[in-house]
């Protein structure tokens, strides 16, 4: 634990790219192959499952440490962060302890999983003790299952393909898909063979960056295809061994979410796989994002659920056909191959996502603008010459989005932070008027620069009114336009609505409390883009 | 009526006619130690330590100041007052206040650990106690001065390996020093900020003994300041004022630096929880020692502190002042700048 501690509180600290894969390489160089394997699973959101709840964490730290419930919470809300209160606040370590490698503190957690509680206690307890405060966060973090340290998937990648002889593509597509970090040794999960062996494996995607600035910069329109931006799940399709996976972009295998798939698993030919969007559709029209997630967080998928949010697979690119690998063909050649896999198998759970036709980008910008009443949130824009590459790379592939809706709002709750932003007011809930009264329908989190939070932070310490547990009721005063890519009616909220991508987009320092949006208004907003 | 009011303008002791830490222009302050948010501008009167009294004219500028020693009282009106080491910084003092009987005592800002400059804390027997609670969290638990330093020691010494200047944040006043005190035992090119030079000729010509630096000026070379250690106060952090130390590594030196969230929203390359604060141990130490009836809470953590202290049969109530922020006595960039200006007359 003390090497992975360290690489834990090295990841953290820096803020540089080449720093966090420096120190990444030199743990994969010297850590042993079982760790190694345990941290590629974690950085890449493959956690350990969950077998004590954090409620236990909590309950048995301020057990040791002496500590009534409030005052855990109080210190919980100013640290922002469990795993981390819980190592400041437990009694200092046994004098004698013995460093114990990350991979048998994992399988050691992974026996106590269908023990009483108490044994799980005595387990928790015990490892606490032994571990200095470095090495119980991230113990804690293992127990709690939630380890964002801010490395992307491409600096792991690298960092590996600094110690082993392997392009970073081939890695990344390697250490996707469908493998457990308990049963891999360092040498299948890298090897080629097992990588052939593993049917549901799916390629890295291929991630576009945003247009900033005249989109004309890119080239000339012949070069490009265009399409809509749909506002669903990035997904793969695959249908390999007559059996059919189907993947999210955040990696997580989503097969049995949506049995609509199962349909396709006759149709389709052997040896696919296709890129395209999740998204919940009648008709061939897409529904809005809300729908898909009274879908995604269920763990039984009802006929209610069928019915009212029918899911479909909008494709837009050919990655393997025939089990063949054809992300290194043009995009062009791709879209033809796509457009009769998709004609040939004619089922309505397949749809083609369709070429956006066009001659100046005027014109398109023309097109874009209507993007909303297609259910899309703006247009994407993919060179025709171009192969599907991994990750995030400028060039080739751009996404377009239309102008965000926006609403001007007044702060009346906020909450600290997590993270970086522990122990600052940066969470906040913004109100519309409605008649002399303020009715919230929103939280945002993101939008501010540090030195704006900072100045929000102090303002909201002079000016809070109410205390209830973490949440302060502020003075009504600040104003902020709010941005948001979509709108849909919602009986969990007061004002009857839910936005989606809410964020701050500025501090209108220039309005008065007065002066800000109504219900009304949201009301509007929701009858022209929320169907 | 209380023998200390919290009144608009500071606690005020109405038998003696006197503020303490006052934040708006009065007749007498006297004052518990140099930094901006306790010792302010435009009071007539201003009664200290003899070693606050050489930093508050370096901020003050010319005022009409009476200085005293620990345990030297004095009567203000028929009140007693006297001064008692609060181990914060240079010359802060307690603030005992006796009158019929009755005994307060000001705490001003406080830690219990003697760092070897700012005297040695000293708890007053008292029916009332007014203590800050700037880290009153007990996730807020300090490593021994002896062992921050050799982590900060550790830390110079590999910067120095991997041809790095070390610049060290810390407030030029109070946290400069101990870090000074602290790294002179490993390098004698030592390089300082315009604020953190001003606050240590005061203090040299005060007579206090500190290891020799050097002030970094527009004329400096810039090749003396490969793999030397610089002090600089936060307003400096991030500035272009830094540029010329590159290539350098920033460790950044505050209480604050306890928390991973607060490391990583500075940027800094290295946090050391060195603090001149008590903290929740310090704190709960200090008031139970001083045998006080009744304790008031004032800046930091003061809800959580007090409730605490509630619970566990003190009692207790929260008071709201004007020193440090809400919780953030001295993490706030705009508060430090402002007094680091200060200090700095200006020469950033």
């Amino acid at each position: 634990m003390k090497t992975f501690a360290l690489l834990i509180a090295q990841l953290g600290a820096s803020t540089k790219t080449n720093e966090k894969l420096d120190a990444l390489a030199e743990y994969f160089a010297t850590a042993a192959d079982p760790d190694k394997v345990w941290v590629i699973a974690l950085f890449s959101g493959r956690r350990p499952k969950r077998v004590i709840s954090s409620a236990f964490l909590q309950l048995w730290c301020m057990e040791a440490a002496n500590l009534p419930a409030w005052l855990f919470e109080e210190c919980y809300h100013t640290v922002g962060d469990l795993g981390e209160t819980i190592a400041l606040l437990l009694p200092p370590a046994n004098r004698e302890r013995s460093d114990t490698s990350l991979s048998s503190v994992i399988s050691r957690l992974m026996t106590v999983e269908k023990e009483e509680e108490r044994v799980k206690k005595a387990f928790v307890m015990d490892t606490w003790m032994q571990l200095d405060k470095d090495e119980r966060f991230v113990f804690n973090k293992l127990l709690t299952g939630n380890f964002r340290i801010g490395v992307s998937q491409k600096t792991i990648v690298n960092a590996l393909a600094k110690t082993i002889q392997l392009e970073p593509s081939v890695i990344a597509h390697r250490i996707s898909g469908n493998w457990d970090p308990a049963t891999t040794s360092f040498e299948t999960l890298l090897s080629e063979k097992s990588s052939a062996a593993d049917h549901s494996k799916p390629y890295p995607f291929y991630l576009a960056y945003a247009i900033d600035g005249e989109v004309s910069a890119i080239g000339n329109e012949e070069e490009w295809q265009a399409e809509w931006k749909w506002d669903g799940i990035r997904g793969q399709l695959i249908k390999r061994n007559h059996e059919i996976f189907v993947w999210s972009r955040g990696e997580e295998l989503m097969t049995e979410k949506f049995p609509e798939y199962h349909a396709l698993k006759n149709m389709l030919p052997e040896g696919l796989v296709l890129d395209g969007e999740i998204i919940p559709s009648i008709e061939n029209k897409p529904l809005p994002f809300a729908l898909l997630q009274t879908r995604i967080g269920r763990k039984n998928v009802t006929g209610k659920n069928l019915r009212e949010a029918p899911i479909a697979f909008f494709a837009y690119d050919v990655l393997e056909y025939n089990g063949n690998d054809f992300r290194g063909q043009p995009l062009s050649a791709r879209r033809v191959l796509l457009e009769e896999i998709v004609s040939a198998v004619n089922h309505p759970v397949l749809i083609i996502s369709p070429v956006i036709e066009f001659t100046s980008w005027d014109q398109l910008e023309n097109i874009r603008s209507g993007s909303r009443d297609m259910g899309a949130e703006g247009i994407m824009l993919k060179r025709k010459s171009s192969a599907y590459q991994v990750g995030r790379r400028v060039g080739d592939w751009w996404k377009w989005k239309v102008d965000p809706l926006v609403i001007d709002a007044v702060m009346v709750y906020a909450q600290k932070g997590h993270g970086r932003r522990s122990n600052l007011y940066t969470d906040y809930t913004f109100a519309v008027k409605d008649g002399d009264r303020l009715v919230s329908f929103t939280k945002a989190y993101s939008g501010l620069t540090d030195k704006e939070f900072a100045q929000v932070d102090a303002f909201v310490k002079k000016n809070s009114l109410e205390k209830f547990g973490p949440v302060r009721t502020v003075k009504p005063e600040l104003v902020f336009e709010i941005a948001f890519e979509g709108i849909a009616a919602s009986n969990r909220h007061k004002s009857g609505v839910a936005l989606r991508f809410p964020r701050i987009n500025r501090w209108r320092r220039d309005k008065k409390p007065d002066e800000i949006n109504t219900l009304e208004d949201l009301k509007k907003l929701l009858q022209a883009y929320g169907k | 009526m209380q023998l200390i009011e919290f009144t608009d303008k500071g606690l005020y002791c109405s038998a003696g006619d006197f503020y303490i830490d006052p934040w708006a222009p009065v007749d007498k302050a006297v004052i518990t130690h140099a930094h901006s948010d306790h010792a302010r501008p435009g009071n007539a009167f201003y009664l200290c330590h003899t070693q606050t009294a050489p930093v508050l004219k370096l901020r003050l500028g010319d005022i009409s100041v009476q200085t005293l020693e620990w345990n030297e009282p004095v009567y203000i009106n028929n009140v007693k007052v006297s001064l008692y080491p609060a181990g914060h910084i240079i010359g802060s003092s307690q603030v005992k206040v006796e009158h019929n009987g009755e005994i307060w005592v000001v705490s001003g800002d406080y830690k219990i650990e003697n760092d070897g400059l700012s005297g040695t804390f000293e708890p007053v027997r008292c029916h009332t106690f007014i203590s800050e609670s700037t880290f009153g969290l007990p996730v807020y638990h300090w490593k021994s001065q002896q062992e921050i330093f050799a982590d900060i020691r550790q830390w110079v010494t590999g910067n120095q390996r991997a041809g790095k200047t070390s610049v060290m944040i810390a407030y030029s006043l109070g946290k400069a020093q101990r870090v000074l005190k602290c790294i002179a035992e490993i390098t004698d090119r030592i390089f300082v900020h315009g604020a953190v030079w001003n606050v240590h000729q005061a203090l040299l010509a005060a007579g206090r003994a500190l290891p020799a630096v050097q002030r970094i000026t527009p004329e400096t070379n810039k090749s003396a300041f490969k793999n030397a250690v610089i002090i600089a106060p936060p307003s400096a952090d991030g500035t272009p004022w830094m540029k010329k130390f590159n290539p350098y590594s920033v460790g950044v030196c505050s209480g604050w630096m306890q928390i991973r969230g607060n490391m990583r929203r500075r940027n800094a390359d290295a946090g050391f929880a060195l603090s001149d604060h008590a903290d929740w141990e310090g704190l709960l130490t200090a008031v139970k020692e001083t045998g006080a009836e009744k304790v008031f809470v004032t800046h930091g953590f003061q809800s959580a502190f007090s409730r605490y202290l509630n619970e566990n049969g003190i009692r207790s109530e929260e008071v709201k002042t004007a020193y440090g922020g809400e919780e953030e006595e001295q993490e706030k960039p705009s508060t430090s700048k402002e007094q680091e200006e200060e200090i700095a007359g200006g020469d950033i």
